[in-house]
């Protein structure tokens, strides 16, 4: 059951690699693709071990990232 | 069936979308600090319309442009006395000073002492990138010693400020000191700052790859939090005169100060009454009644 996922607005972002570095679980990585910018933005590569902790949000200095926790609904 | 909680990025709303993508560089830390701050605002429960941003030039200057909270670009080393006159025409107001430490301790470094000094209520977010780095990466009074910039190509010879002793010495009620690594530590300490009264200061250190490390072969961003993650010790409450910086050596943050001076309108309302009496008439209930915001005010 996955508990968290991110939203990456790849347009923002410029490839610093805070998320990456500080992801709690590792779920990030820099993907090898670009935006129309030229930076590579990150991507998730173990969904499943994402929280949602939202850290990669608090780090990001482009506001291109954020974490959310998923809840199952009707429990 | 899963939904989501939370779909917008929490710092969506305080930011001019319109404005996106800033010019900060990438592996810049100022846009981590806007990060903590608008959770500090969130978590801090304050009253959004009674917040105001004031910065000076610089860098961190930009952030009083990027905010959607009404916000003031004033001019270079005078965000401070733009924030003094903010707070005493309006004393609801939160004012927070977010500048550079540039804007703040060289330029506006006489400013700051006094306001700290008067222990007026500002929160002061000071952004130190130990360099002018607008303008090119000039030896700033922060900028630690042996470090390479473009007016000192043989190494900074000249001693540094030590921003939470300066602030300290002032007279400021709150000081505190984080690095970009630090964000929800940053955050806590930017909400607790809300519920101070009086002269807040903290001192966020933050990466500048283009300027600083890069011609101190310091690597990038990253490196720099990499370097901060490894090389910061957290020391709560320290004396304020052994957290100096130096260029590869141990940053001390924390929590160094929090005392409870008299604020600056404190003692003038006392001073006034007690020489005036009833003929004094505090300026708090005069803004409650703003007597020059009609069509014919002007």
């Amino acid at each position: 059951m996955q508990r968290g996922s991110v939203s990456i607005l790849v347009e923002r972002c410029k490839g610093c690699g805070f998320c990456v570095e500080f992801c709690p679980t590792k779920v990030l990585a820099l993907s090898s693709a670009f935006n129309s910018k030229g930076y590579h933005p990150p991507h998730m590569v173990k969904p499943e071990k994402c929280s949602g902790c939202d850290l990669c949000g608090m780090y990001c200095p482009d506001f291109a990232i954020y974490g959310w926790k998923v809840t199952a609904s009707g429990s | 069936m899963s939904e989501v909680l939370t779909p917008v990025n929490p710092v969506e709303p305080f930011l001019r979308a319109e404005r996106m993508p800033h010019i900060w560089c990438p592996g810049c830390g100022i846009g981590t600090t806007v990060n903590s701050f608008a959770r500090a605002l969130i978590e801090s429960k304050v009253d959004l319309d009674r917040v105001a941003i004031v910065s000076g030039i610089g860098c961190t200057g930009r952030v009083a442009g990027y905010l959607k909270l009404d916000s003031f670009h004033t001019t270079h080393g005078r965000a401070i006395p733009f924030a003094t006159g903010l707070k005493l025409a309006n004393p609801a107001l939160q004012v927070v000073v977010y500048s550079g430490d540039g804007d703040l301790f060289a330029i506006g470094g006489n400013h700051l002492i006094h306001a700290a000094r008067r222990n007026i209520d500002l929160k002061v977010i000071c952004v130190n990138n130990l360099i002018y780095a607008m303008t090119g990466g000039q030896t700033a009074p922060t900028t630690p010693g042996a470090a390479i910039t473009t007016t000192a190509p043989y190494g900074v010879y000249e001693p540094a400020f030590n921003l939470p002793a300066l602030a300290e010495a002032a007279g400021a009620s709150y000081v505190a000191r984080w690095t970009t690594f630090h964000v929800r530590q940053m955050a806590r300490s930017m909400q607790e700052v809300f519920a101070k009264k009086g002269f807040c200061f903290i001192e966020v250190l933050s990466p500048c790859p283009t300027l600083y490390q890069r011609r101190n072969k310091m690597g990038d961003g990253l490196d720099a939090m990499k370097f901060y993650k490894e090389h910061s010790r957290t020391r709560n409450g320290a004396p304020t005169g052994e957290v100096g910086l130096t260029r590869d050596g141990e940053i001390v943050v924390g929590k160094f100060v929090d005392r409870d001076r008299p604020e600056f309108r404190d003692l003038m309302r006392d001073r006034f009454t007690h020489q005036l009496g009833d003929r004094y008439v505090d300026d708090a209930e005069m803004a409650e009644h703003p007597h020059c915001g009609g069509e014919d005010g002007a």
